[in-house]
Parts: C-alpha cells; sequence; structure tokens
C-alpha cells in the first residue's frame, strides 16, 4: 500500500463520515415545515416575498405551534421542475419535515408533489395550482392556500367582456400555468380570439418577434400572463416598440405589487383580478399588511399573502391536533376545515383541497404620495368554485 | 493496474454495499437515495468514458443517450396504462438499442470532422436531441412529467428502494467487468492506439473510424441503460438529461475521476456527488453555494493534477 | 411584408449581438487555440456592470463606457492569472477548467450582485420608436444594430490595415514562425484576450436593457457563440460575422415562421407540436450540416483547428 493511497483513503472516509453527520438531525418534537420557492434568478424577488410573509406569520405566532417550536428550511427550486424535485426530496427525505409549502411555479410543484406525499409530509401550494392536482390526479395529502389556475384567468376574461371587446390576442408561456391561464380565459371570454401564442419557457424574455407579430395582426386588446419579472420585460418592450398607445393591454398575474415600482406609469387605469389585495379590509389583512409594510417597507404581493396563509393554515391543523404531528389523517381533516383566518377573509376548501373564493377586480392607481398602488373595486365571482373540482375522485388517504 | 486505485475503488464499492443496511439501521433514507445517483452517474461517466478517455474523442453530447434511456422507460410506462410495458425485460435491451442506435449514427456523422468541430457536432446532435424531447408534449414537454410506473423484473420491481439500489450496484459492477474486458481487448486496443497515434492505424491497415463508431455505439448503449435506471430514480420524465450542461458535467466526472482509466468515471461521480452533498452543507451557514468551492477545484485539477483523482493516486499503467 | 421585415430586422439586431460575443471567441479561439466556456461569463459580468455603473452614474454612456472598461479590466487580470496556463492544454482540460471559471464567476456575481435579477431600462433618449421604412421600430434596438456593425467595421479595420492586425493575422497562421520573427507572443495574446472580452463585455451592455440580467445568462447565449464561431471558421471575424447574422435571421425568422408553414403544409395537432421544436432546433442543424459538408466551417483559416483534442 502507497502513502497516495492511504491519503485518499482517508480523505475518503472523510468525505463520507461528513455525509453521514450532515444527516444527523434533532428530530425533537418540533413542527419542521419545508418551503420551496425560487431564491435565485429573475423571479428571486417573489421568491423573497413569500420568504418573508411566511417570517412574519412565524412572528405573529411567537414561532410557536400548539407550544411546539417550528423549524423552517427554505429552498431554492431555481425555477426548474428537476430541481424542486431534488429539494423536495431531501426535505422529506434529510430533513423530515412534515409540512412542505411554497411552490410558485405549476410545473415545479407537478414535479415534486408526489415526492413529498410518498416521503410523509403533506404539500400546501401557496402559489401553483395547475388543474391537474385539482381534477384527475387530486390527492388527499396536497392542499392548496391559492387558487386553482384558470380562475383568475376566467374573472379577467369578464371584464373583458363587459367592455364588450373581441378581436383579442392571446400570449402565454408554454408551460402548466401559461396552458391553464389561457384555457380559463377562453372558458370565459365571449368575443374572438385572433391568436393564440405560446412563448418558450422560462428563458424567453426579448419579445422582438412577439411584438411584431402583435402589430401585423392589429387586434383590438391584447390578454397575456407573464408573471412576476416577465411581466416586467414585456411592459416595457411593449412601450418601447410604441404599441402601449395603439392596442390596449390586459393580462393576469402579471402586475403586482413587486413590479409596480418599475412598470407603474405604464399600467396606470389598468384593471386586473384577484382574489387578494393588500386593501382588502379584514381584520387578519389588516394586521398581515401593516406589520409586513413595518417590517420590510414594502408593501406585500399576493403571493406574500398565499405564503402567509400557508403558515397559519398549518398552524390551526397543528393546533386542533393538539401538536401530534404522526397523525397524518388527522392533521388532514383538520386542514380540510380551513379553520383559520385567512388575510383574504373566511373560505372553505372544496373536495379537491383547493379554495372556494371570491374574486375581485383592481385597478392600478396613482396614490397620494405619487406611488403607483392596487385599488379594490367591484366582485366578479362568490364563492367560485374551480371547473375542475368535479373530475376529482379524491381517494381514500394511502 | 495501480494498487492504490484499486485499493480506492475497492474501498468505494464496500462503502456502497455497507450503505444499505446502514441506511436501513440509520433510519436515514437519503444515503440510499444518494449513493444510488452516485452509482448511476458513474454507470453513464463510465460509457462515456469509452468515447472520452480511451478513444481521446471530444464527445459532449452523451447526456442525449441517459435522455434515450429514461425517455424509453417514461413513454412505455405511460402509453400502456395496466403496466403491460413496464418490464425491464423489455425496457432494458430497447434502450439500449435505441441509445446504442442513435449514437452510432451520430458518431459516424460527427466522426467525418474532429478537433474543436467533433467537439461542437456531438453537443449540437445532443440539442437537437434535446430540443426533440421538449416537443413532446405528450409526455410532458418542458414541464416533465410523473412516471407512474417503475420498470420491473416480474415482482422485483426498481421503484426507488433497498432492491434498486442493490440492482444499481450490481450493473455498476457489470459495466465496469464489461469496460475491463473491453480496453483489453484488440477493440480496446485499436480505439487507445488511434488516440495515441492515428496515422500509425491507418497505416497498418485498420478502419479506424469503424472502431470508433463501434465505440460510440457501446457507450451510448451503456449511457442509456444508466438512463433507465435515473429513470426509476427519480420517477420523473423531463428533458432535463439531454441538456448540454448535463453532458458536460458527464464529461467533468471523467475528467475528474481520471480519463481513460477504469475507475476515474466512478471517482468523478462520488468526487462530484459527495462533494455537492457536504459542501452544501458546511457552505449554509454563509448562504454559499456549493460551486464556489468546486469551481476553483476543477481549475486546480487542470492546472496541477490532469490526471484527475486516478492520476492522483499513482500514474495509471493502462488503466 | 412590413411584419417580415420587422422579423428580418429583429434576426439582424441579434445577429450583431451574437457577432460581438463570437467575435472575442472565435480570436482567443483560433490564435491561442483556448476552449473558452467562461466567455460567457464576460458577457454576464458586462452585463451586471452596465446595470450597476448606469444606477450610480445616472448616465447610460458613462455607465456603459465604465462597464466596459471593468470588463476588460476583469479580462486581463483573468488572463495573467488562470487563462494563461490553458493556451497549450488538450481542449478536453480546457473544457474542465473553463467550466470551473463558469461555476466560479456565477456565484461570483450572486455574491456581489445578489440573487435576484437585475433589470436596466434604454436611457430616455432612447426609450421611443424610429421609422425605417414604414415601421415604427423601437429606437433602442437600432442603436445595438449599429454599435454591433459599427464594432465590426472597426475589427475588419484593424485587422487588415494595422500593424496590431498584421501581427494578429501572423500569429494566428503561424505562432511559432511569429515568436521567431520577434513578436511577443505573450503580449499579444493577452491583448487578444482584452479584446475579446472588451466585446464580449459591449455585447453584455447593450443586452441588458432587453434583457433580465441574471445569474446563468452567459450560459444561454455561450453555446450560440459557439455554434456561429465553428460555422464561420475557427479564428475568422468574418466567419463570425456572416455566421452571426445568419444564425441570428435563421433563429428568429424560423421561429416566428416555420410553425406556421408547418401547419399550412400538415395541419394538425402534430405541426403544432413539431414547429416550435424544429425551429429551435433549426441552428443545430444548420451547424451540423456546414460541419458535415465544409468541417472547417464557412471561412476556414490557417489557424490550428485540427490539433487533436
Amino acid at each position: 500500500m502507497n502513502a497516495r493511497a492511504l491519503v485518499g483513503l482517508v480523505v475518503l472516509i472523510a468525505i463520507v463520515a461528513a455525509v453521514i453527520l450532515n444527516q444527523l438531525r434533532d428530530d425533537g418534537e418540533g413542527v419542521r415545515i419545508g418551503f420551496v420557492t425560487t431564491l435565485t434568478g429573475g423571479s428571486a424577488a417573489i421568491g423573497q416575498d413569500m420568504r418573508d410573509a411566511f417570517e412574519l406569520a412565524l412572528d405573529h405566532m411567537g414561532r410557536t405551534m400548539a407550544g411546539r417550536k417550528v423549524t423552517v428550511l427554505y429552498e431554492d427550486d431555481a425555477q426548474n421542475p428537476d430541481i424542486g424535485l431534488q429539494k423536495t426530496e431531501r426535505l422529506v427525505q434529510r430533513d423530515g419535515v412534515q409540512f412542505v409549502t411554497g411552490y410558485i411555479w405549476s410545473n415545479v410543484l407537478l414535479a415534486s408533489y408526489r415526492a413529498g406525499i410518498a416521503g410523509g409530509a403533506i404539500v400546501i401550494s401557496a402559489n401553483a395550482g395547475p388543474s391537474e392536482l385539482a381534477g384527475a390526479q387530486c390527492t388527499p395529502n396536497f392542499f392548496s392556500t391559492s387558487w386553482q389556475n384558470d380562475q383568475t384567468p376566467m374573472a379577467m376574461a369578464e371584464v373583458l367582456n363587459k367592455r364588450n371587446l373581441s378581436n383579442v390576442y392571446v400570449l402565454a408561456p408554454n408551460y402548466a400555468a401559461g396552458r391553464n391561464m389561457v384555457a380559463g380565459f377562453k372558458r370565459s371570454f365571449r368575443g374572438t380570439i385572433v391568436a393564440e401564442e405560446y412563448t418558450q419557457w422560462p428563458d424567453h424574455l426579448d419579445f422582438a418577434a412577439e411584438l411584431a407579430k402583435i402589430r401585423a395582426a392589429n387586434p383590438s386588446a391584447v390578454w397575456f400572463f407573464f408573471p412576476g419579472n416577465y411581466g416586467t420585460q414585456f411592459f416595457k418592450q411593449y412601450a418601447q416598440a410604441g404599441l402601449l398607445a395603439q392596442i390596449p393591454l390586459y393580462s393576469t398575474f402579471s402586475i403586482d405589487t413587486l413590479n409596480l415600482p418599475q412598470i407603474g406609469e405604464m399600467v396606470v387605469g389598468s384593471q386586473l383580478t384577484q382574489h387578494w389585495g393588500a386593501d382588502l379590509d379584514v381584520p387578519a389583512n389588516r394586521r398581515f399588511v401593516d406589520d409586513f409594510r413595518k417590517k420590510h417597507g414594502r408593501t406585500p404581493s399576493f403571493y406574500a399573502a398565499q405564503a402567509y396563509d400557508s403558515a397559519v393554515l398549518i398552524k390551526s391543523a397543528v393546533e386542533a391536533t393538539r401538536g401530534n404531528l404522526q397523525d397524518r389523517d388527522a392533521l388532514r381533516t383538520a386542514l380540510e376545515r380551513a379553520n383559520f383566518e385567512s388575510v383574504r377573509g373566511a373560505f372553505r376548501f372544496g373536495r379537491n383541497h383547493f379554495p372556494v373564493q371570491s374574486f375581485y377586480v383592481w385597478e392600478v392607481v396613482r396614490g397620494a404620495d405619487g406611488a403607483y398602488a392596487l385599488k379594490l373595486g367591484d366582485r366578479v365571482f362568490t364563492d367560485h368554485a374551480d371547473p375542475y373540482a368535479g373530475d376529482c375522485r379524491m381517494a381514500a388517504a394511502p | 493496474m495501480n494498487r492504490g486505485v484499486l485499493l480506492l475503488a475497492a474501498a468505494l464499492f464496500v462503502l456502497m454495499v455497507a450503505a444499505a443496511p446502514a441506511a436501513l439501521l440509520l433510519g436515514m433514507p437519503y444515503l440510499l437515495s444518494l449513493f444510488q445517483k452516485l452509482a448511476i452517474l458513474a454507470i453513464a461517466a463510465a460509457g462515456l468514458n469509452l468515447v472520452l478517455g480511451y478513444a481521446g474523442l471530444p464527445a459532449f453530447g452523451h447526456g442525449a443517450f441517459v435522455g434515450i434511456g429514461s425517455y424509453t422507460v417514461g413513454i412505455l410506462a405511460a402509453e400502456a396504462a395496466d403496466g403491460a410495458l413496464a418490464s425491464a425485460w423489455l425496457q432494458f435491451p430497447l434502450a439500449a438499442l435505441v441509445a446504442g442506435l442513435a449514437a452510432a449514427l451520430i458518431g459516424a456523422i460527427s466522426l467525418r470532422t474532429r478537433g474543436v468541430a467533433f467537439l461542437m457536432i456531438t453537443l449540437a446532435f445532443g440539442q437537437m436531441l434535446y430540443f426533440g424531447a421538449v416537443a413532446l408534449e405528450r409526455y410532458g414537454g418542458d414541464d416533465g412529467m410523473i412516471i407512474v410506473r417503475a420498470s420491473a423484473f416480474g415482482d422485483f420491481t426498481l421503484a426507488r428502494g433497498f432492491g434498486s439500489y442493490v440492482f444499481t450496484l450490481a450493473v455498476l459492477a457489470v459495466v465496469l467487468l464489461l469496460m475491463y474486458r473491453v480496453t483489453r481487448s484488440p477493440f480496446g486496443f485499436v480505439l487507445r492506439g488511434a488516440a495515441a497515434n492515428e496515422r500509425r492505424m491507418l497505416a497498418v491497415g485498420v478502419a479506424v473510424p469503424s472502431y470508433r463508431v463501434g465505440a460510440f455505439a457501446l457507450s451510448g448503449a451503456i449511457c442509456g441503460v444508466a438512463g433507465v435506471l435515473w429513470a426509476n430514480y427519480t420517477a420523473f420524465l423531463s428533458p432535463a438529461p439531454l441538456a448540454w450542461t448535463w453532458s458536460v458535467q458527464l464529461a467533468v466526472m471523467v475528467l475528474l475521476g481520471g480519463a481513460g482509466t477504469l475507475f476515474g468515471p466512478l471517482f468523478g461521480a462520488a468526487a462530484f456527488v459527495l462533494l455537492e452533498e457536504v459542501l452544501t452543507g458546511a457552505l449554509q451557514p454563509w448562504r454559499l453555494d456549493w460551486h464556489i468551492v468546486f469551481g476553483p477545484l476543477l481549475l486546480l485539477v487542470v492546472l496541477a493534477a490532469p490526471g484527475g483523482i486516478a492520476g492522483l493516486l499513482g500514474r495509471p499503467q493502462h488503466g | 411584408m412590413t411584419l417580415f421585415l420587422e422579423q428580418v430586422l429583429n434576426g439582424l439586431q441579434f445577429g450583431v449581438l451574437l457577432f460581438l460575443l463570437s467575435a472575442g471567441l472565435t480570436l482567443v479561439f483560433g490564435i491561442m487555440g483556448l476552449v473558452n466556456l467562461a466567455h460567457g461569463s464576460l458577457y454576464m459580468l458586462g452585463a451586471y456592470f452596465a446595470v450597476t455603473f448606469v444606477a450610480w452614474t445616472e448616465s447610460f454612456l458613462l455607465g456603459s463606457i465604465a462597464a466596459l472598461l471593468s470588463t476588460v479590466i476583469v479580462g486581463i487580470l483573468l488572463e495573467r492569472s488562470v487563462v494563461r496556463g490553458l493556451y497549450d492544454r488538450p481542449h478536453l482540460e480546457q473544457v474542465l477548467g473553463t467550466f470551473g471559471l463558469i461555476l466560479f464567476f456565477n456565484e461570483l456575481a450572486r455574491l456581489a450582485f445578489g440573487p435576484a435579477g437585475l433589470s436596466l431600462s434604454p436611457p430616455p433618449w432612447l426609450a421611443g420608436q424610429i421609422n425605417v421604412l414604414g415601421i415604427p421600430y423601437p429606437s433602442y434596438r437600432l442603436v445595438v444594430l449599429v454599435a454591433g456593425i459599427l464594432a465590426a467595421a472597426a475589427m475588419y479595420v484593424m485587422i487588415a490595415r494595422t500593424r496590431a492586425g498584421m501581427l494578429l493575422r501572423a500569429a494566428a497562421a503561424n505562432r511559432g514562425m511569429a515568436e521567431a520573427l520577434g513578436v511577443n507572443v505573450r503580449l499579444l495574446f493577452l491583448a487578444v484576450f482584452a479584446l475579446g472580452a472588451a466585446l464580449s463585455g459591449l455585447a453584455g451592455i447593450l443586452a441588458a436593457p432587453l434583457l433580465t440580467v441574471r445569474v446563468g445568462m452567459g450560459e444561454e447565449v455561450l453555446l450560440l457563440a459557439f455554434v456561429v464561431v465553428v460555422i464561420g471558421g475557427i479564428g475568422s471575424i468574418r466567419g463570425a460575422f456572416v455566421a452571426a447574422v445568419l444564425i441570428g435571421l435563421i433563429d428568429t425568422v424560423g421561429r416566428a415562421y416555420l410553425p406556421g408553414l408547418l401547419r399550412a403544409a400538415f395541419a394538425g395537432p402534430v405541426a403544432d407540436a413539431v414547429g416550435p421544436a424544429l425551429a429551435s432546433m433549426l441552428i443545430y442543424v444548420a451547424l451540423a450540416v456546414v460541419l458535415v459538408l465544409r468541417p472547417r466551417g464557412l471561412f476556414p483559416t490557417a489557424a490550428r483547428t485540427d490539433v487533436a483534442a
């Protein structure tokens, strides 16, 4: 045996020992929550907003649920389904979390939810709402504190219907949520759709080719879904192409409090639909929004509100079961009651575990302080259930 | 074979075998996941090593052949809901065959070029297959798709667990044994000889190109087998393995471990997977990514130890 | 017709950006024989520097100049510290080492500029449109197009008409001979690398207002730049220009029209699925076809393309 081989052996043993030590954890009695969201790249602002809201919720509950200490592990999915799946698997297998929440992107959630459930956790989406999970693939240990993807664009289509718009050009990114959004919009829209275009996801940020097509098609309006940073890019390039004054823009999930400072000037007066807004007059919401503003100096986004709700929802279930985290069936039954003060006001879970809730119109306004904000308008849908709930045959829990 | 290399390889293998009962006893399923990932990547890297290391051809599109393997599993699982096509007896040969044929075809075309052009054309073919996979919307397209049914030999399922872990280790052992035999056969001597001096080989009348196409086919088939294992491991079908970054990562494993050596791919995959795990944990308090260490480490290997880990352990005597 | 013209303009603008990226890559490739995967990192750094310095100086022009200089400085430091040691290595090792550099630079950018994507607006005086043959085309995109063409022209003049260009051509054709004739090859290599960094940085600066500046943006374009270099012929600036414009046009026009053409030819869901995929593949198909027919690219040079890898 030579010296080099010995060194190699020692290094190998040291690395493997480190790998094993890495996995030792204090199993304790605490509540362990995994939070999978996007913390790097163009969409990191969304993930950060969700994380800030989740932390605020923990502050509000003294970082305990039913007297048990809460540990949250935040993981970055890099907006990529494969990475989201890996991180989810790690959270349940290595870190032994009882709940996995977060999930901005429908494709990431679709890749990950099964691993989370198979690992013994309850999965709660705080944003993504793919049709599969609301319908045919609905599953007992999955919940959503947001909406099903189709619902918000369905409400938006009603806004366009009221304005008697016809000849609308439709654009969305080509991934699970983009296709749902378009399906939802088409389900409620009564005018004609000139063209339905899907762009590559997630790297497509230069919309020059699409804008040229819109100019040539000359529709009476454009409706699109480009979330967060993609929306910012689209609005800016639309304005640069000189189309803003020519063809009115309508959108869903593309204007939020995070990108409003950058695009406010271009979108002032626009209407959008949502299930929640910072000015929704609900006691829980006032506390959430006021404290969030105090702590972070900005208005929380709807992503943040959903993350906050998921923390409070988990707390309601842990308290209902008196902290018995081993009994997943009891936790699930408690979750199904949605017995907590949601920042959107009262709602109930449908049988597919998606919220049945109201949707309203918001309008972009310029406040007295010169900052842009969203102002609550009329209610579009009351107690709205998503269109896939009927396809859900909820099996008995495994 | 160098004794240091052999020793370390044996130690690693013993460790991986011991990991199975240890993980069960310690209640650490993640340990098993980690080592299984390591073993699958080592199989794919061993396949690539035949072309990249022994034949000395800078191929950068082998992720595509892993992808062909995993799409074989995913498509067959999706097309027969009753699992009629989920037989591993069908899937392994089919994946190896399709990946091998694709590799032979791509190899035959790419071998018309050399040097950097070869590197680029293999990469280009990899990209074509990647976008081809993205276009398969029926099988999830860009978003990917959960694979609902694992491959199985009769009642023996390859779904994640103790059994599939042991099976993966067995495949790794068989592949390494195969590589040992192949690289010491006349076929292997021609590949290595042509890598060292192509003209001499041609001058003595050896049809070097057909040997190289053969190497491509075999290496593609091994990557296809790795793809079947990968699909069962992740239970998720996605175009990710076909992306060029995956191909480069496989090459990085081969070079890091020691190109053209029998155990190089195993060492490289181990270094890659275990360092990721250890560094990610160690750097977490500072919110740093492990790449900030791994990147400079790769550079250091190139500048100070171009033979990779196997080279560091001692001068390789032809593998 | 105006739609087609607008798509062509878009393709040209994209092609010109690709040229800026590829010009440095092809020189480094052709003259030093280095496969530099980290070239895309300089593009990323240029974009990050642009966002940072434009915010500091509150002037798009001043900020861009500062960003350009900073990228060149990074390029010089990189060459002197690490890259110099990679010139005489086999291509495989160069790939490994420069891949390590990519990982490092990505993390460095994340640390220095934060994990979130950054955005930069074009200056107000370029936010409008200019009428080009009846199309109201965004002024900023037009400026990108013109800047790229000017850079290409300047490169051409420098290489074909100046003493520095002569040395460069000499070193590219036969490095040993140039060295024997007293050319300071080390200095020349440094200059070439710095020039490449400058062009790549310029591409990043120009692209910043069109995209979101983020970690990983370098790898997305790196591959396209390599395609351009190989199609054009390694080491050939002229080849890089022709190939970049070609690839820009094929990609943009292909994406815009191929799905429609396929749908017209074979109606149905198959065409819907195949169209966009084929459009994304088009440039790689182009690369494979060119390499099979002309293994040394469209404009082969005497550069060391056939050095064993």
